[in-house]
């Protein structure tokens, strides 16, 4: 078996002005490596929620995505403040954003929900005051 | 419906992607909250907005639009112009409101097209 593909990013936090730059540097390696539309779709979609989520509310973190031969695993993990009742942020526009991140158009509660719906498998690890890594799945 | 007449039916002014006004978009959605494009497009290929910033044209590009319209007299910086260039979308700009801009759209043909898991 060869090494699975793996790219890394920094996500770097406080400057919301880099936010997503991560995403689109991982869709287009997934394009040069000729997957689909709809599975690159999927994929840099459910990064980008989690992209912006980790420079929002964590001060950025570390997005890894690892080509295997069936799918595509996204892993994204920071050292932020942990979420302290999954089941609640989990759900559709429940959000803890402040009012600045709205009026950038981001914080609709609709970021955790969204990464689930696009991807075939959403595990979440999450430490209150340590951190949290989302490990996400999509099947090719 | 040609990028082009989008630009003629909201009297828009091109401000990248002359050499994409060609393409055929079929449906467009308007929205100045990013989650909700996230959370709700699907296909649509021309987002109207009045939001100005970078993730206009991140958020644009993770989901395969192709052409951004900034609404109510909203001028991007040269900073998002020159990322919507890189990633090929096409950035117009009009001085028209959200509604009236969607409407008249609409009213040509553009429609809004499928929503995701609706």
């Amino acid at each position: 078996m060869s090494v699975p593909l793996k790219f890394h990013y920094i996500v770097s936090g406080g400057d919301f002005t880099s936010a997503g730059n991560a995403s689109v540097q991982a869709k287009k390696a997934l394009r040069q490596l000729g997957f689909d539309p709809e599975t690159i779709r999927r994929v840099s979609i459910a990064m980008y929620e989690g992209e912006i989520n980790m420079v929002i509310h964590a001060d950025g973190g570390t997005a890894d995505i690892i080509v295997y031969p069936d799918y595509i695993e996204i892993i994204l993990a920071d050292k932020g403040p942990g979420i302290p009742d999954v089941e609640l942020a989990m759900q559709a526009g429940y959000s803890t954003a402040p009012d600045n991140i709205r009026s950038l158009g981001f914080g609709a509660g609709m970021g955790l929900p969204n990464m689930k719906r696009y991807t075939d498998d959403m595990q979440i690890d999450t430490v209150v005051g340590e951190g949290t890594t989302i490990t996400m799945r999509v099947n090719t | 419906m040609k990028i082009s007449e989008i630009v003629e039916l909201l009297n828009a002014e091109v401000l990248c992607g002359e050499e994409l006004l060609d393409n055929e978009v079929h449906s467009a959605c308007g929205s100045d909250m990013m989650s909700d494009v996230l959370a709700f497009v699907k296909d649509q290929a021309v987002l109207l907005t009045g939001l100005v910033n970078l993730q206009v044209v991140r958020t644009a590009e993770m989901m395969d639009m192709r052409c951004i319209v900034f609404v109510r007299g909203k001028r991007p910086g040269e900073d998002v112009i020159a990322l919507a260039r890189d990633s090929g979308i096409a950035v117009l700009a009009t001085e028209e409101r959200m509604y009236p801009a969607c409407g008249k759209l609409y009213a040509k043909g553009l429609v809004g097209g499928s929503v995701e898991n609706a």
